[in-house]
């Protein structure tokens, strides 16, 4: 089995984008499925399911969703085995733009649109720039050079990945997309002991916790305090 | 480049300092270090806090560099002169119907068909330069022959532009500041030029001018239009420009065609409209997923050309002197 990570900005057109390349995949007879990794909800578990496509979904609730999509990737990889699929993708939403679920050896994709502004690429992190392919919609409602120079910003980040336009709505881009997911020669059967691509940020601090009181006498652990200068005595 | 301090790194590639800010590395003052040597500096908090990959970023430095290079070079040589498409099949299976269609530089060839019937397929296909490897099984070749590999993978080197209906400006920039940026992201030597010539034809083609410090989304539709076709014109790395239609209010759509073309661009425009259909000289036919066939304008059809651009005219100048507060009179 194969297993894409897709993650990218909430709203960037993630699930539009699989949707289309998995019907763009229809002729090649591969089994796709999809795990759908979210914060508190979604519904895209019932797009999936219409479009006939096995799908799971995983809410991480109180939990910071990437540290929950790390701790159960292997178990839903095992999931996608014994369905048997040929194909597995997992879809979530990088919500602090700091984390990325990308894992070494395993095909990373970042959906990321033309709306969200020009300086979005400078401000994502390891989830922009650790993709080996950067998938970029929305463009059919913005101009030609905002696509231009969106599109170079993107590549000044990440000049490694492969940099795609693809039209959620229309599917424009989606086959050509689908082309590059499955590899026969990059099977796996589990990603037991493999590392992420680069390290989650650690915060354990009192509000990890539960606290939530306001204050310097209730915060412990990891705390740090925003510079302001000396100007505002 | 890994020997080169990053003084010499800005010295001997300008367009380095973009990969720099972008990635919010803070070389100032510290210019003397090879940027191996810099990111060695950083504390682990730093790195940490900043989500910073040192092998990623040196490893994208080089790649960044290589690629503005050859993303300059193919500026040099301005290389592309035709596409051509060679028929696949339509959505039963059917050979298309045509043997093959060549278009050349400065050429326009509109699109018909009704919706759905596999315009955006086709559009596809010429941006992905397809092989036989696409649903249509259609191959492009681009100058005759073969299609370099980079015009797929390449983020920089995009064989299409297009332009649509749909398209709006989303940035809060003012036109100057705007073109400007566009301007920077393509390392045009002369901006200032580059902006001027693109604001006068801009003016051109729009019925009411506009100046450089309003805002880009302030503009009205049919100067938002004349903009963003004449910076595509001009601005735009892509030798092929794919237009879906263009509203006929506020601008002058024979002259934003003629700019298209005497900037050398490939011209294909996807069209309901009869005049924008008839100003090219061939049209492809597209129903059921494929090209039925290439039509070349007729001579009457020329004539009933002229006929419709008397009657566009007709409609702006009645546009216009509404417009101006006039009242309207048969002639």
């Amino acid at each position: 089995m194969n297993l894409v990570i897709f993650s990218g900005p909430p709203s960037s057109g993630k699930t539009s984008i699989i949707l289309k390349t998995i019907d763009a995949m229809k002729k090649r007879n591969l089994k796709v499925g999809v795990v759908k990794f979210d914060c508190l909800s979604t519904d895209d578990d019932i797009l999936y399911e219409k479009a006939g496509i096995p799908v799971k979904k995983g809410l991480s609730g109180a939990l910071c969703p990437d540290h929950y999509f790390a701790s159960n990737i292997e178990e839903v990889v095992q999931w996608g085995r014994k369905t048997n699929l040929d194909l597995l993708i997992t879809e979530s939403a990088g919500l602090c733009n700091r984390c990325s679920p990308y894992i070494k050896e395993i095909k990373g994709v970042c959906v990321i649109d033309n709306l969200s502004g020009i300086n979005t690429p400078k401000k994502i992190g390891p989830m922009l720039k650790a993709a080996d392919i950067v998938v970029i919609t929305k463009g059919d409602i913005v101009s030609q050079a905002e696509r231009e120079v969106f599109a170079s910003k993107v590549n000044s980040v990440n000049p490694k990945a492969m940099t795609m336009h693809i039209n959620g709505l229309t599917g424009q881009g989606a086959y050509e997309l689908s082309t590059l997911l499955y590899d026969k020669d990059s099977s796996i059967n589990s990603v037991q002991g493999m590392e992420l691509r680069y390290p989650m940020p650690s915060a354990m601090c009192s509000y990890c916790l539960g606290e939530t009181r306001i204050g310097s006498d209730f915060q412990m652990g990891n705390v740090r305090k925003i510079d302001l200068g000396d100007d505002y005595v | 480049m890994y020997n080169m301090t990053i003084e010499e790194l800005l010295d001997k590639y300008p367009f380095s300092l973009a990969y720099f800010q972008d990635n919010k590395i803070e070389i100032e003052g510290r210019e003397n270090l090879t940027f191996n040597e810099y990111l060695d500096s950083l504390s682990s908090e730093y790195i940490e806090d900043m989500a910073i990959d040192k092998e990623v970023l040196l490893e994208g430095l080089d790649l960044f560099i290589q690629q503005m290079n050859s993303f300059l070079e193919v500026e040099e040589d301005k290389g592309i002169y035709s596409l051509s498409i060679l028929p696949g099949n339509n959505k039963s299976g059917e050979r298309e119907g045509f043997n093959e269609l060549t278009i050349r530089k400065s050429e326009i060839v509109s699109i018909v068909g009704p919706t759905g019937s596999g315009k955006s397929r086709l559009l596809a296909d010429i941006e992905w330069t397809a092989q036989n490897d696409t649903p249509t099984g259609r191959t492009i070749l681009i100058n005759g022959e073969l299609p370099d590999k980079k015009w797929r993978f390449s983020s920089n080197n995009k064989l299409v532009a297009q332009l649509s209906q749909n398209m709006n400006f989303v940035m809060d920039l003012t036109v100057m500041e705007f073109l400007q940026l566009h301007a920077e992201s393509r390392m045009v030597v002369d901006i200032e030029g580059t902006i001027e010539r693109i604001i006068q034809q801009a003016n051109n083609l729009a019925g009411e001018k506009f100046q450089l410090d309003t805002p880009v989304t302030a503009l009205s539709g049919g100067q938002s239009r004349a903009l963003m076709i004449a910076d595509t014109a001009i601005l735009s790395s892509s030798p092929i420009v794919l237009i879906d239609e263009i509203e006929n209010a506020g601008i002058d759509r024979r002259k934003a065609l003629d700019l298209l073309v005497s900037e050398d661009k490939i011209v294909l425009m996807a069209t309901h409209d009869p005049t924008l259909a008839l100003i090219a000289d061939k049209r492809i036919v597209i129903k059921n997923g494929g090209i039925s066939e290439v039509i070349d304008t007729t001579k009457e059809e020329k004539e009933i050309l002229h006929k419709l651009e008397e009657m566009d005219l007709y409609i702006q100048q009645m546009r216009s002197d509404l417009r101006k507060g006039n009242i309207l009179e048969n002639d």
